[in-house]
């Protein structure tokens, strides 16, 4: 175990834990965009950022999500150097997302009314670029059908060539772990349309009930998987 | 003047030494040799035609048993291009022409007779210099890794032979331990020269105790820096250098696989380096037991697509694994887990030339060399407004006013001295008052500034130091990999706003605001892009602050450069109306009125382009 300080408060972790991690179990509040306890930690948003004092004295800022626990280290998750640079980063996300409910409640929760930029420059992005959805796709499903595109201002999430994601299996990850809701699924009779990635997919019918309850390439992706005998998924689970 | 080797492997180093004493002797030191520089710089100015009509006139005169044509490498003053030493006279040409070769062939080699025109002539003093080693520009240098660029043709492993190549590889694989190369290399005092400026030895130290297996060695060629090409003059003009550290340092870490990561637009790098690797596995310098000591290492050559942030090396790893190239967070360092998350130890190109002197002349002689915190030579890439433009490697510790006047030959056209970036884009902006800055890793930090990879552009009056500040930050904007928020969206918040800035839009909040942003951007940025991204600015509100006032307060621009700000004007008492500033202008603002009489200018029509201002030679158009 290690022994560290969080907060003023005397915490044991397991070796390799990241600081967020010892943190969260110690009931201690760190606020997170691009962290997915399903996914690698990443590093991007920035938005967890901890000031860290070695036991020279030496202190800096490290995101939270990346930096291992470390013997005698002490942690601050609300000095005021973290809450000032964690108030930057809310305002420039504001200034990029204004319209997003995730984002006006951060900014609340800290303070922060409207970005200090001129009116005309402040934009309605619904993508945060949390890539949880490309890293999802990658590292959860394991098709990566889609990643982020361009550099920089220009980066965004795509399918490939910004055309269609022909690797795509339909199964909505992307939808259900975006945090802003931005990419748009919609299951229209016996056909689901997932609008962001230009894809379309035919959903399965169970046998005994008739719904329509998975896409039928995703059935097949997962089938072939998981070495499955043909017809496991000719029923849904309900009627299982 | 070469032998053609007849070697092929060599297995010891008795070997080696055999094939350099038989290239000496083989070699005429009188015979004439006409050295060419055929770097970067001088490509422009038509080098290449230049070999190929004095290869012409020698055939065509039968001279080729009397006289050879080297192409040789970069020789670092690229204002005077195209260059040329006849040896063994050592008679320096500059500014020569495919037009003067019948010329230097017929009174220089085959009478010795100097061409006063082609000598270089010290524009102040009206001196002339026959040698390039009494040339001011060189005459003040140190060019202890540039130096032999002058002597060999870089595609020839022979010549990096014959001039002692390779010998520093013989004495570390025979005569030293891992250890003691890396004990050699930190008492050396060597730190990085791509920018961060690590201790080389510790970083080595590192790799070589770190678990796993294999381990890698890696060169970062990727210089991306605008103006900078330091990087590229070594791997083009003498790569069997950058080859001969690798191999010793991969020695030192115990490593048997290698990578140079070089840029695909240094066309000439690539192709130089990819040739040196060829040749050094043929003579049994590279790949399997090397001079048959045991040792082995393949060196690989990866070409990058170009983007900045492939210079990082987190991003240059990603790259070389074959995905996008984007930096992750260094808590875990390289040397523990690199590329394919094994132990992996980068070093720049200049960092891995600088290894065969260390071996070779020991860290004594090293250490003597520069500063206190910073050892060794550095190579600047000298560019923007001064006479002498070109790569410039001095003793660290030299002050910028040496390197800005006595060896760059101060400021073009005799105007004032404003500023001097140093760098690359993230660098910060050093002002006047402190010329007398010694220049190494520690003491440019201080000032706001770094050393970076050592890029030096210098400005003058004419600049505006709001509008540098912008430029430097549209090109990081472009090339931020957009990953992290602080780099993707506070650079691009803090370009919106200088753009305002330069155009009369400035706010009285501007400025604060800029330093909170570019407070954030050092301390929250998941990588060095970001985390130095803010000193163009930082360093220029410091310095110039009075020039962001009168954008902003006054909606003027001093040095007269943003052109939402200015306007030009015709200064009447000195237009004679000769009409060219008429012809110069694409919106037929300026009006002839007779001959004697001064021009008129429209202010409506007027777009500021400056065209009249740059054509006149009397200095009739004032800007305000």
């Amino acid at each position: 175990m290690v022994n560290l300080t969080i907060d003023g408060r005397q915490i044991k972790a397991r070796e390799g834990m990241t600081l967020l991690q010892a943190a969260r179990e110690h009931g201690i509040d760190i606020p997170t965009l691009c962290h997915n306890d399903a996914l690698e930690p990443y590093g991007a948003c920035r938005v967890c950022l901890v000031e860290i004092t070695y036991k020279n004295g030496r202190n800096r800022l490290v995101t939270s999500c990346l930096y291992p626990v470390e013997e005698g280290l002490s942690v601050s998750t609300n000095s005021e150097r973290v809450t000032a640079n964690r108030k930057i980063l809310v305002e420039l996300l504001l200034a990029r997302c204004s319209g997003e409910k995730v984002i006006q409640d951060l900014a609340r929760k800290l303070g922060v009314e409207s970005p200090p930029f001129r009116p005309e420059y402040i934009e309605r992005n619904a993508c945060i670029l949390c890539a949880q959805c490309v890293r999802a796709c990658q590292e959860v499903v394991g098709v990566s059908a889609i990643s982020l595109a361009n550099r920089g201002v220009s980066r965004e999430v795509a399918p490939p060539f910004l055309e269609t994601a022909t690797a795509c299996i339909g199964c909505g990850s992307c939808v259900y772990i975006c945090p802003t809701q931005c990419i748009k699924m919609e299951d229209v009779g016996d056909t689901r349309f997932i609008h962001n990635w230009s894809v379309e997919f035919k959903l399965k019918k169970c046998k005994v009930c008739g719904n329509h309850f998975a896409p039928e390439a995703q059935l097949e992706y997962i089938t072939a998987k998981a070495n499955l005998p043909p017809g496991f998924f000719d029923t849904c689970t309900t009627c299982r | 003047m070469r032998v053609k080797a007849t070697t092929g492997l060599i297995n010891s180093r008795q070997g080696l030494e055999d094939l350099r004493r038989s290239l000496t002797a083989g070699r005429d030191p009188n015979k004439t040799c006409i050295a060419i520089c055929t770097g970067t710089g001088c490509h422009a100015y038509d080098c290449m035609g230049l070999v190929a009509a004095f290869r012409e006139e020698i055939g065509r005169q039968q001279l080729g048993d009397r006289v050879d044509v080297t192409a040789t490498g970069c020789r670092g003053f690229c204002e005077r291009g195209a260059l040329l030493t006849i040896y063994p006279q050592g008679i320096f040409y500059q500014r020569v022409k495919s037009e003067d070769v019948k010329e230097v062939i017929a009174e220089t080699v085959l009478q010795g007779k100097v061409i006063d025109r082609l000598v270089y002539a010290d524009p102040h003093s009206k001196e002339h210099f026959v040698h390039q080693e009494d040339v001011p520009f060189y005459r003040k240098q140190q060019r202890l890794l540039l130096g032999n660029n002058n002597r060999i043709d870089p595609t020839s492993i022979e010549d990096y032979i014959r001039i002692g190549g390779y010998a520093a590889l013989g004495k570390a694989l025979f005569e030293m331990s891992p250890e003691q190369i890396i004990d050699e290399v930190k008492e050396s005092g060597l730190r990085g020269r791509g920018g961060g400026g690590f201790p080389t030895g510790r970083k080595w130290e590192s790799t070589r105790h770190a678990e796993g297996q294999p381990k890698y060695v890696i060169c970062n060629c990727d210089e991306g820096d605008p103006g900078a090409y330091m990087d590229r003059s070594l791997m083009e003009g003498n790569p069997h250098s950058v080859l001969e550290g690798m191999v010793i340092g991969a020695y030192a870490i115990g490593s048997e696989s290698g990578y140079v990561y070089v840029r695909h637009e240094y066309p000439l790098a690539v192709a130089n380096v990819t040739k040196a690797i060829r040749q050094a596995e043929e003579h049994g310098l590279l790949g399997e037991n090397i001079l048959g000591s045991g040792f082995s290492l393949k060196v690989k050559v990866s070409r990058g697509g170009g983007a900045f942030i492939c210079g990082e090396s987190t991003a240059l790893m990603a790259s070389l694994e074959g995905r996008v190239g984007e930096p992750r967070a260094k808590y875990v360092h390289t040397s523990e887990k690199g590329l394919y998350g094994k132990p992996s130890n980068l070093n720049n190109v200049e960092t891995w030339a600088n290894v065969p002197l260390i071996i070779n002349n020991g860290s004594g002689w090293y250490s003597q060399i520069g500063t206190a915190g910073s050892k060794g030579t550095k190579i600047f890439s000298l560019v923007g407004k001064v006479n002498n433009t070109g790569l410039v490697e001095v003793p660290m510790g030299t002050t910028l006013r040496e390197i800005i006047y006595g060896i760059g030959g101060g400021i073009r056209g005799d105007k004032r001295f404003k500023s001097v970036q140093t760098g690359g884009p993230s660098g910060g902006f050093i002002p006047e008052s402190m010329l007398d800055l010694p220049v190494d890793f520690d003491e440019l930090t201080k000032v706001g500034s770094m050393m970076g990879s050592g890029g030096m552009i210098v400005m003058d009056e004419d600049n505006c130091m709001v509008d540098m500040a912008r430029y430097f930050l549209k090109f990081l904007e472009e090339e931020s990999c957009g990953k992290c928020l602080p780099c993707r969206e506070g650079i691009k918040r803090m370009l919106q706003i200088l753009t305002d800035i330069t155009r009369g839009r400035g706010r009285d909040e501007d400025m604060a605001l800029l330093e909170r942003l570019s407070g954030n951007l050092v301390d929250a940025s998941l990588c060095a892009l970001g985390g130095t991204a803010a000193n163009p600015i930082l360093t220029t509100i410091q310095y110039y602050r009075d020039e962001y006032v009168a954008h902003i307060r006054d909606k003027r621009c001093p040095a007269g450069v943003c052109k939402e700000l200015i306007s030009y004007f015709i200064i009447d008492e000195k237009c004679p109306g000769c009409g060219l500033c008429v012809k110069a202008c694409p919106k037929e603002a300026i009006t002839f009125v007779a001959k004697k009489k001064p021009v008129l200018l429209d202010q409506e029509r007027c777009i500021k382009c400056g065209a009249c201002r740059d054509i006149c030679k009397l200095g009739a158009v004032g800007v305000k």
